[in-house]
């Protein structure tokens, strides 16, 4: 294991971050917060309680979810994008790490960012309403647990794109749609029995509905198949993964 | 004992079918400065870019100080450092943390004082605050050249070094490159510039459309390289080469305006001062003279012809 290997892209990709501190952690507080003002006390007043918890309280855990699921995406395929694109790949090509070091380095530290991005969204959060949260240990466990797979998600991405356009669509034409719809907003109760169907071929919405029980003990779907969904759902992406590795698919030509 | 590089049967197709390199046998030794001459396309990146892990091999085996690129790549990689033909570096960072960020990578322990003493020979060392876009391009090629080295290897790929280059930064590498040899650096450099091959190389292998027509010691190679002409612009057109000059070896052109003289750069005396010397003693005078080697195709060319 090169540990010193893992660690230099871990801190590289931790200090880019720490460049662009503004754009890392700034933008999307103030998104989350601009989602408050208007989802939670605007409309949010103006809503009946979800079973029997305040509408503001309630888009927390989906709010987080979303800008947890889109920075995780984003990081993550920009981190081994910008790489490939400037052609600084060569190095960590040519050195003596493994593919695997070189995932753990970069999802690590994608995965890390979206982590603390989290907990600093969810202090903002408390600035606009209260909320408790029933199941800590759970609520971390998911939490790192979404970052770490949306995270690898991002490394496929990245990986795949050959373009700029290509790197953004994704978040922008199949992440936050998911999550959108995938309940950060409302419970997927509401929908019309057909709608609710389709909407469990949303992985979101298990991320969601997990991530709001270890809040407030109130789901869509158990927790357990909350967490069976969002591990199998990370096997896929590292499959993908190793599939890459394997054949060296538009890394080595 | 074994070689330093050791390149056996080597082949690779490129997606899409284009064959690059053909059937490739090369052994470099421990402590030479070895260059890989040849025109555009011949082969050189690919070659560097497959013992460096850049480029998948085809068919053939590749051992770096004795262990296999592939099944072997951890004591293989870490042996190598590689200073690639392209200028491609983290714009946004600065000179300090892309070279420890470079050491990082290939498993070494930080080492401040070695990063130090790397950038002062490449004189970065006033430099390593800045970003890197703030460098001008030659800057930027020793960044790329330090951060090769900040993990001290042993084997050095210096892919074009020189390109893009002014005359004394030139100089400065090919010092550089004298002193990582002394040090016990292997140095495998590529050029399209037979003058840099000669200048710089212990031994010299030539490749041309992705096979290897010869490797030799230098000097041996210069014998067969060092061809010049001596062009002389007559100031009145002859008809045939007057019987005075007649032991020199010249060829008049067609329509007489011409004398054109072929010497060895590599014998004693090239012969062009006696040329010269007899040209005006019997009067002959000529508007402008040059001098000009055969192109690296033309050499190229003959050297593939004279090994069938
Ligand atoms: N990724 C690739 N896919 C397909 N063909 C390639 C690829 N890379 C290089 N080639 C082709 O392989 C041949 C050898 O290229 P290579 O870069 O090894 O040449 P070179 O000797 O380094 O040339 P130069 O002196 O111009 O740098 C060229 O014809 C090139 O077009
Ligand atoms: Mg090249």
């Amino acid at each position: 294991m090169n540990l010193y290997g893992i660690r230099a892209i871990y801190l590289y990709e931790m200090h880019r971050a720490w460049r662009t501190l503004m754009q890392s952690l700034a933008t999307p507080v103030i998104s989350t917060s601009l989602y408050f003002v208007v989802f939670g006390a605007a409309i949010g007043s103006r809503m009946a309680q979800v079973e029997g918890v305040s509408y503001g309280a309630f888009i927390i855990p989906g709010l987080v979810m979303l800008a947890l699921l889109t920075e995780s995406v984003s990081n993550a395929s920009f981190g081994i994008y910008m790489p490939r694109y400037n052609g600084t790949i060569y190095e960590v090509l040519s050195a003596p790490v493994s593919f695997v070091e070189i995932l753990i380095g970069y999802v690590g530290a994608a995965a890390s960012k979206s982590i603390v991005l989290g907990f600093v969204i969810l202090l903002t959060a408390r600035l606009f309403v209260d909320y408790e949260i029933q199941h800590p240990v759970w609520m971390v466990g998911f939490l790192v647990l979404t970052a770490l797979t949306f995270s690898l998600f991002g490394f496929v991405i990245g990986i795949w794109a050959d373009t700029w356009e290509k790197l953004q669509v994704v978040p922008i034409l199949v992440v936050t749609p998911l999550a959108f719809l995938g309940g950060s907003f409302y419970s997927i109760s509401i929908l019309p029995p057909l709608w609710q169907k389709i909407t469990l071929f949303n992985p979101v919405v298990y991320l969601i509905s997990g991530f709001r029980w270890s809040f407030y003990g109130i789901s869509d779907v158990s927790p357990m198949i909350s967490l069976g969904m969002t591990l199998v759902f990370m096997l896929m992406c590292l499959a993908a993964i190793s599939w890459i590795f394997r054949t060296g698919y538009r890394l080595k030509s | 004992m074994h070689s330093t590089i050791s390149v056996r049967n080597l082949s690779k197709i490129y997606d899409g079918g284009f064959q690059a390199l053909k059937n490739i046998n090369l052994e470099i030794q421990r402590g030479e400065i070895f260059a890989l001459l040849g025109p555009n396309g011949a082969g050189k990146t690919t070659l560097i870019s497959i013992v460096c892990g850049l480029v998948n091999p085809g068919e053939g085996q590749v051992l770096a100080d004795g262990h296999d690129i592939i099944t072997d790549f951890r004591a293989a990689r870490a042996k190598i450092g590689l200073v690639p033909q392209e200028l491609t570096t983290d714009s946004f960072e600065t000179v300090w943390n892309t070279i420890g960020f470079s050491r990082g990578l290939f498993g070494k322990p930080a080492n401040p004082a070695h990063l130090e003493a790397v950038l002062r020979e490449l004189s970065l060392w006033d430099k390593r605050n800045t970003r890197i876009m703030k460098l001008s391009g030659g800057m930027k090629r020793r960044v790329m050249i330090a951060k090769a080295l900040a993990h001290e290897p042993q084997i050095l790929f210096l892919d074009e070094p020189t390109a893009g280059v002014d005359v004394e930064l030139r100089r400065d590498m090919w010092e550089m490159v004298r002193r990582l040899r002394a040090s016990g650096v292997t140095i495998i450099l590529t050029t399209h510039y037979i003058e840099e091959a000669e200048e710089m190389a212990d031994r010299i292998g030539v490749i041309h459309k992705g096979e290897i027509v010869v490797v030799e010691d230098k000097s041996a190679l210069m014998k067969k390289l060092g061809k010049k002409q001596l062009t002389l612009q007559l100031q009145s057109p002859m008809t045939t080469i007057p019987p005075e000059l007649a032991d020199y070896p010249l060829e008049l052109s067609a329509d007489g305006n011409q004398l054109v003289y072929t010497f060895d750069t590599q014998g004693d005396r090239t012969g062009i001062a006696g040329l010269l010397r007899r040209l005006s003693d019997h009067g002959i005078d000529f508007k402008d003279l040059n001098t000009s080697e055969s192109s690296l195709e033309e050499i190229f060319v003959n050297l593939v012809r004279s090994r069938t």
